[in-house]
């Protein structure tokens, strides 16, 4: 269960970064989260809800951009996107490969309410 | 509005780490991370790496488990430091722990410090600490099929133990499908079978680890 761990880490960062913009609220937060992650989404969800209440992310949505796993092959130099088990080259059947994408732990970005998105006056 | 951050979920763990990188890059201290179920084997291959190498590098153990000291004083009873990290629940070590406990070790004192994590093959791998080297251990009752359901521990190792390989008759374990899942996995990985216990193969494992510690000695030297 790191999941509650790395909630807190999206939570710690995206309150230090909409504090920074004066945000009265976080209606929503980003994050990609690459396949070949041992990251569950509903557990990660789960633990939104129970870190947020009591601030400014409270209410908020925690919205999950997964991105698959994808090698480059050591052989011919394909890329391709692949499943978790078998990352064997679809053009030349080669079984060694480099990892590029889909171990991504990535924070993007966050919708905030500043509270003074009426019109401004005396500027 | 939008803020744009594009930033690390485990920034802060990160930083820490490569703080912690820095400092055992500073003091010459090769680090490994030894990663593998609750039972597998770990402080016992680390008391036979620590019988096949203390003649030539100073040893210290940092043991990580969610409670008690029994795996520190089985280390200390060997003459060796040892650190104990209780994480009290954690499923895992991160950098702000090993912080912690390098402050209790003489590092100007140490060539190689191995940490064992807690035991477990999902939580550790998502946490870098400032290792030289993430190693796993698998036990061979656990069975052949572990690559399958936890494949990023396995990706992610420098190296992976077959320990318990004394016992490999007993139990149904295809060594060669094992083998050739870890290498698509990983074809980097050597795989070292051994017994930790008995010491069969523990030779090959301590000559992978020497290497490693030499080269990282030569490459910080030419910096």
């Amino acid at each position: 269960m790191h999941e509650m761990g790395i909630c807190q880490g999206i939570l710690d960062a995206s309150l230090d970064a909409a504090k920074a913009e004066g945000a009265t609220r976080i209606k929503e937060i980003r994050i990609s989260v690459g396949e070949l992650t041992e990251v569950v989404e509903y557990a990660l969800q789960f633990a939104f809800e129970a870190l947020t209440p009591g601030t400014l992310a409270e209410g908020s949505v925690l919205l999950v951009n997964h991105i698959p796993a994808k090698s480059r092959c050591l052989q011919c130099g394909a890329e391709y996107e692949h499943d978790r088990f078998d990352s064997t080259c679809p053009s030349c059947g080669n079984p060694f490969s480099e990892n590029i994408a889909g171990r991504e732990l990535l924070i993007d970005s966050l919708e905030i309410d500043t509270g003074d998105e009426a019109p401004e006056d005396g500027e | 509005m939008e803020i744009d951050l594009s930033k690390r979920i485990l920034d802060r763990n990160e930083r820490l780490a490569e703080e912690n990188r820095r400092l055992f890059e500073e003091k010459g201290v090769f680090v490994v991370d030894l990663m593998a179920s609750p039972g597998a084997g770990k402080t016992s291959t680390i008391l036979a790496t620590i019988a096949a190498l203390r003649d030539r590098y100073r040893i210290a153990v940092i043991e990580g488990d969610i409670a008690s000291k029994v795996d520190a004083e089985k280390i200390k009873e060997h003459g060796i430091p040892a650190v104990q990290i209780n994480t009290g629940g954690a499923c895992h070590l991160e950098s702000d722990m090993i912080q912690r406990a390098v402050s209790a070790l003489d590092l100007e004192e140490i060539d190689l410090l191995i940490v064992e994590n807690v035991g477990n093959l999902v939580c550790p791998t998502e946490f870098y600490l400032g290792e030289d080297a993430k190693v796993m251990i698998l036990s061979v009752p656990e069975g052949h099929d572990k690559p399958y359901k936890y494949p990023a521990i396995f990706e992610i190792a420098e190296a992976v133990i077959l320990n318990k390989y004394d016992t490999v008759g007993m139990f149904d374990f295809d060594e060669e499908e094992f083998r050739s899942v870890v290498r698509r996995l990983n074809h980097r990985a050597p795989v070292f079978a051994m017994s930790a216990t008995k010491g069969d193969g523990v030779g090959a494992w301590a000559e992978w680890l020497a290497l490693r510690i030499e080269d990282s000695k030569t490459s910080s030297s030419e910096e």
